[in-house]
This record gives C-alpha cells, structure tokens and sequence, in this order.
C-alpha cells in the first residue's frame, strides 16, 4: 500500500484498466470512450484513490485487497446520514 | 457509516475488508471524521474513507449520478478472486442494513466452500440446497416456503 504524500499535487490514478478487466470494457456508444461498468458475475474493474486511512492519507488500490473479501460501500456525501 | 464501523471487527473476524466511497476529498473526509464520526463511534470510522473525485471510479462501477455529482448508494460485495458477488443499490433516503450484509457475505462464503446454494431468507445453520439433476423439480421436497420467514 503505497504511502502518498498528502500534498494536493499527488493525485491517485482513478480507475485503472489492464487485461484483467478489459472484459468489462464497453464502449459507451460514442466511439469515443471506453467505459468499465460493474455487474455481478463480473470482475470489480480496479483502481486507485486517495484515502483516509489509519490517521493520515493513503493511496488505495483495490487489487491490494486480492485474496480477500471486499465490501465497497459507494455512498453520497460526507455530512448526510449514511 | 457508523452502523458498519461498529462491527467492524466482526466483519474482520471473517476475513472481510470494507472500504467506503464518496465524491468528497480526502480533506473533507478527515474533517467529517474528526468533528462528528469520531463523537459517534470510538476512535472514528476504522476503516478507509476513499476519495472518488470527479466521479470516475462511481462512473465505472455505473453508481455516478450526473446531474447531482454524487455517487449513489450502491454496496459491493467482491470475493477473493475479485469478483463482484453482490450490489445493493438504494436511494439517498434509505440507509442499508448490516444484518443483511453479515447474511449476505456468510452466504457466499458457504457457497464458494461448499457448492451449495441457500435458498430464500436462508441464514447461518438454517437448510441448504444441492444443486443438480436430483434437485430439478424436487425443490417442494427439501425446502419449504415457510423456512424464508423463521
């Protein structure tokens, strides 16, 4: 898990594409863009954010999860009751 | 939020990790940690608060909202090869359930180890099914309606 500085200007690298999970590629019509979408049966397209994690700022991958289960909670802001 | 963190280490007792997701920054989330999450539960959220911002990682995981630049609320379980076994995606007003979620991922852990599948409203210790040639037409047989309920 790679230590990130916690200066603004390292940016994590979003969502990450490789051969694992070109399978869930899709063009979204346009031609123009490749799209992941997420279904069940599917493998979970990885990627990279930054995170608050044990008292500081991480970048976090999901791939570094492999080998174990995963419960990814989206939700819609920080603030609201979630 | 805090629902989750409160079991946390129960969840961690079965190998799960959570990981939580919103369009606000990392800053945002230190500071949502400290002034009201850490007054909810012990020691804050124990777990990682990642930064989606911009969209991109709700975007592809289909959960982006557009119009209110939000990720909605969707959760993921992914097992140990990294596929996603579950998606439960709810409207911002309803907050989800952690019993279900225990349920839900005991469930396909007994899945994976056993080939079984649980029936309707199944839970720990409760009957399962075999799937396969026997089981086709006979389901009547093994597993009744009411088991869903009780």
């Amino acid at each position: 898990m790679a230590d990130a500085r916690a200066g603004c200007v390292v940016a994590a690298a979003g969502v990450l594409t490789d051969k694992a999970n070109t399978a869930a590629v899709q063009s979204n019509g346009s031609g123009k863009e490749l799209r992941m979408t997420a279904r069940v049966g599917q493998k979970a397209p990885d990627f990279e954010a930054s995170a608050l994690m044990e008292g500081t700022f991480k970048n976090v991958r999901l791939s570094e999860y492999s080998g174990k289960w995963v419960v990814l909670c989206f939700y819609p802001g920080d603030f609201t009751f979630v | 939020m805090t629902a989750v963190a409160v079991k946390y280490k129960e969840l961690r007792a079965l190998g799960v990790e959570i990981l939580a997701v919103s369009t606000d920054s990392r800053f945002t989330h230190k500071i949502w940690q400290e002034q009201e999450l850490s007054k909810m539960v012990e020691g804050g959220v124990p777990f990682p608060m990642l930064s989606d911002a911009g969209g991109a990682i709700g975007e592809g995981y289909g959960v982006y909202d557009t119009a209110a630049s939000v990720d909605i609320r969707v959760r993921f379980i992914i097992d140990p090869d990294g596929v996603i076994r579950g998606a439960e995606i709810l409207t911002p007003e309803v907050g989800r359930n952690v019993s279900e979620l225990f349920r839900q991922v005991l469930a396909f852990q007994h899945v994976v180890k056993t080939g079984e599948v649980t029936p309707s409203g199944w839970q720990p210790g409760k009957p399962t099914l075999k799937p396969g040639f026997a089981l086709a037409g006979n389901v009547w047989k093994e597993w009744k309606v009411e088991s869903a309920f009780s």
